[in-house]
Order: structure tokens, then sequence, then C-alpha cells
């Protein structure tokens, strides 16, 4: 089964984080990637760039509006992902509470849909294109 | 969020190979480590629930298993020199610098993937050891009893035992063979998993996404083996196709039929890009890489007809030269049927039957069967189809080959 780890901060996690040895998150971070790679267990994962280099998409109205912000109503941002292949929920908890992150970062985790999840919609041609977009969406995202 | 059970076989499925890996180096002998390991996991459920999971999960089994070493040699009295060196290095390492040495993983698989083994319970072995599998896992996705699972391993351990196989990766005269032993196992793994010979279930995802993360950890272990790296590529072409072999119903999809909407596109991708790797060493296709190759022609092909078909028809004749098989030969004769039609393709067959090397298999009735449908020799087709069917040990197969043979 798939796992999705999403790593959320505060605003003020993020300038924290800015403080410090950027080295040193980097290899913390690099030590942990290396960890899920050596263990087969990484499909992939990206980090995210600071939202001022993003934008938000609002369908609130009749037209979607775009605008800088803000990010939805928690004032956390999701700002990185990985996506683990592991044989349980208790191997997917063990891997998240590994990841060096600090005080007013959170990890999400969220089991990710597999082909069982739409058994009963098997017959059902868009669930069956829908699925192949969608991997094609992902797959263009994890190429490097 | 979960009982103390499901979190200590986490910590063992991520840290178990380098635990007993260590444990092996420094008493020499895979069972015996194996033996502490367990023990030290046992210690593990009676304490964790109150003490709470150490932060160095490894380091605490690790440091659990040498004391318990210890002691019972101390117990013993074994006043050996032998003993007493190792229980002097033992107590040396301070626990808190547990460092896993990668070497040691790799001296763990070629240990476990050890030829004095038969192939069954070298399989069990590695998923126990190298896996991280408890022996109830290993039941539950080998469709074998617990006992038999443990009746295994424990026959493993006193074989090693009993030929002294030492705890080490090969010399460089044995590597290749060897090598090819581990990747051999691994990819027994996984063929089980994707098309399971026995039982109701046509697929096992569970049995190919172990192997795949088995392929994954050799690849990074060994960086410099191609092959290595083409094993990874063909699993991850060969598992893209999961979702779209099985039909709601639960029977089998072939190639032909299959939705290619369905395929994996991200594992198509990962595929890739480990055939990619296995390119970069430099030292030409092996028989993974070419097998890769193969299934990567069908992976980027839009549909049956799309196939390039003369590709495929090459690189089957450059595998029948370096890893010569009927099986080989016989899906050497598919393509040629595509690129060609079913005349040439019939001539191939014929020989590989009068050859007999495939009786009892019921693939080459099928395939037989299915060209002589092309060519219009119905009666024949019929008869050869039935037969196949008959021939076939999984159910599922059989409905379907069945299910051809009335629609003719």
């Amino acid at each position: 089964m798939k796992y999705m780890l999403i790593m959320r901060s505060t605003q003020e996690a993020l300038d924290a984080s800015k403080e410090m040895d950027f080295e040193e998150i980097l290899n913390a971070m690099g030590a942990y990637n290396e960890a899920l790679t050596n263990a087969g267990v990484l499909l992939a994962g990206e980090g995210l760039a600071d939202t001022d280099e993003g934008f938000v998409v609002d369908f609130d109205a009749e037209t979607p509006i775009i605008t800088d912000g803000p990010y939805g109503e928690t004032h956390e941002l999701f700002n990185g992902f990985w996506i683990l292949e592991v044989a349980s929920k208790d191997e997917a908890a063990q891997w998240a509470s590994r990841c060096p992150l600090g005080p007013g970062s959170k990890l999400e985790v969220r089991r990710v849909h597999d082909e069982s999840d739409f058994a009963d919609f098997a017959d059902n041609e868009f669930v069956q294109k829908e699925e192949g977009w969608r991997k094609d969406q992902a797959a263009r995202q994890t190429e490097s | 969020m979960s009982d103390i059970r499901g979190t200590v076989d986490a910590v063992w499925r991520i840290e178990g190979a380098q635990v007993v890996a260590t444990l092996a180096r420094m008493t020499g002998d895979l069972g015996l480590a194996e033996d502490l390991a367990q023990e030290a996991v046992a210690d593990a459920l009676t304490q964790w629930p109150e003490a709470g999971v150490p932060r160095n999960a490894g380091a605490w089994l690790t440091a659990v298993a040498k004391r318990r070493a210890i002691d019972t040699w101390r117990r013993q009295e074994r006043l050996q020199e032998r003993y007493r060196t190792m229980a002097h290095d033992l107590t040396e390492a301070a626990e808190d610098e547990w460092q896993p040495i990668e070497d040691d993983v790799l001296r763990l698989v070629f240990t476990a993937c050890h030829p004095v083994l038969s192939r069954e319970t070298q399989v069990c072995l590695t998923l126990r050891v190298v896996g991280g599998l408890t022996s109830e896992e290993i039941a539950r996705i080998m469709l074998v009893p617990v006992p038999t699972v443990q009746a295994r391993i424990t026959r493993a351990k006193k074989t090693l035992a009993a030929s002294r196989v030492p705890f080490e990766a090969p010399e460089q005269t044995e590597w290749q063979d060897r090598l090819g032993g581990v990747l051999g196992v691994v990819y027994a793994v996984f063929t089980e998993g994707y098309a399971a010979t026995s039982g109701q279930r046509w697929i096992r995802p569970d049995l190919a996404n172990e192997a795949l993360r088995l392929g994954r950890v050799l690849a990074r272990l060994l960086p410099r083996e191609s092959e290595v790296h083409g094993l990874v590529a063909l699993m991850e072409f060969q598992a893209s196709r999961f979702a779209a072999r099985v039909a709601a119903d639960g029977s089998p999809v072939l190639l032909a039929d299959q939705d290619r909407s369905r395929w994996d596109r991200a594992q198509i991708r990962r595929g890739q890009a480990a055939l990619a790797r296995a390119d970069q060493v430099g030292r030409g296709r092996g028989s993974y890489a070419l097998q890769a190759a193969l299934a990567e022609c069908h992976a980027v092909a839009r549909s049956v007809a799309e196939t390039d078909w003369e590709r495929i028809v090459l690189l089957y004749e450059a595998l029948g030269r370096i890893a010569p098989s009927p099986v080989v030969e016989l899906n050497r004769a598919v393509a040629v049927s595509m690129a060609t039609g079913p005349a040439s393709a019939l001539r191939i067959v014929d020989q590989l039957s009068s050859a007999g090397t495939l009786r009892g298999s019921h693939l080459l009735p099928s395939v037989r069967g299915e060209l002589l449908a092309q060519l219009g020799r119905t009666e024949e087709a019929r008869s050869e189809l039935v037969t196949a069917a008959g021939l076939a040990s999984n159910e599922r197969e059989a409905e379907v080959l069945r299910a051809k043979a009335a629609d003719l």
C-alpha cells in the first residue's frame, strides 16, 4: 500500500528554519531520504518553493479567480511530500516519525488510493481513464 | 493508533536486516544471529509498551541481542578462546555507537541465498532476514501454513551451520554465479506474485511489492551491477500492468485485451529509469535487462497493433542466445506471429513440440491453439486449447482457455 507523507509547517516555523544552518537541514533531510531509499520504500518526493512563487485558484465564483493567497483555512502551509510503498499503516507511522522535523511542523499521513478502492466501479470507463490520467500526471511530476 | 505488535513488526521490517547482519558479523553464525534478534524482538514486545519505542530502535535491538549472547556464553561457562574474544568484541562496541554497515546486509543477502539451500528455503530465509517479514506474514503471502515456514527457516539455519557457510560475500571467482542466484530468488518472489502458480487469485501484489522492495535495496547495495538494475526495471514494468491484468470478477485479462489506460505510467517511468541505470553501467544488457527492454516495448505501445514487434523479435533472439530456454523460444514465436504472421510462428512452435521440452506445461498448447485458430484450423485449435486448459494449474487461467475454446 502507498502512503503520502504531507509536510505542513507554520509560516513561523518556515521563517525560523531560514535562520538555521541550511547545510545542517540539508544533511538531516538527506540522511532521511537516503534511509528511505536504502529500504526500498521511497517512490517519489518533492519539496515546494516559497508561496510567493505560487498562487491560488479559487472556484467559489462563476469563473475561477486567481489570487496570491491565502493558502487555505489553516495557517499551516503544505510544503513538501513523500510517497512511500509500505506493507502496513504501522510501517508508514514508523517512517513518518523518523522524519527530521521540528516544532511548528506536522506530517499528515494519508493512504493513496489504489485500484481496490474503485473495485465497485471497475467497469466505469471514466474511473478507468481517470486512473490513467492521474497516474500520468503524477509521473510527469516525478520525472527528473 | 495501533497495538505494540504492529509497531514492533514495522520496526523489524525497517531495521531487521541491519540488526541480524550486525549480529551475524559479530558471531559469524547467521542462525544464532537470527535467534538472538528474535529474542530481542520478544523483549521489545514486553518493554516498549511501558518505556515507549526507543529513538534508535535498531540500536536498542542490537544491544539487547548482544547482551543476551554474552549472558548465554557466560552461563554456559564457555571460555574457549573463540568466545572470550568474541564476548570482548561484543562488550567493546558501545550501543550508542551502533552504525549499521551496508556490507553486512550484502553478506546477509548472499548467505540467505547460499546455493547449499533449496530455492524455496532461500526465498523463505530471504523474506525473513532481509525483508524483515514475520513467519506469519511469509506464510500468508506464500500460501503455506506457519509451521511450514518455521520448519523451513529452522532447517535453513541448520543447513548453513552444518555446511560451515561463512558469513561472507562470495569471492570474485564465484561472484557472478552467486549474484545470479540472489537475483533468481528475488525474481522467484516476484513471479509468484505476478502469476500465482497456485490458489484462486491470479495476482498477489503484496508478494510482488516485497520483491520490488528487495530489488531496490539490492540496487542500492550494488550500483555497479547492471543486472540488478535490469531486474528492478523488469519488475517495475511488469507490475505497472497489475491493475489491468484482473477483471472485476477476478479473472485474468491477457495483454492483448488489457485497457492500457490503466497501466501505471509512474511505475513505467520508474522502470525506464532503472533500465537507463542498467545501461549506464556500460557492459551491455544481460538477460534481466533484455527482458526489461521487452517489457518496455509493450509498456510504451499504445495498442497491440502499434507495438514494435520487429524489435521484440530481435530482443527475443538476443535473449535466446544469452539465456536459451523453451519459454523464450515460445515467446519469440508469438512475436514472430505478430510481426510476420501465424504460419512462420507455427513452424517455431512445432519444432518446440517435437523437441518435447515443454511437455506437461499449458504454455505450448495454448500458443499453438491460438496460432491454429488464426490459420482457420478450428478443430485442431479447439483440441489444443482444451488440452492447455487441462494442464493449467491456475484455475483462473484454465477458465480463460476453456472460454477461448468454446468461442471458436
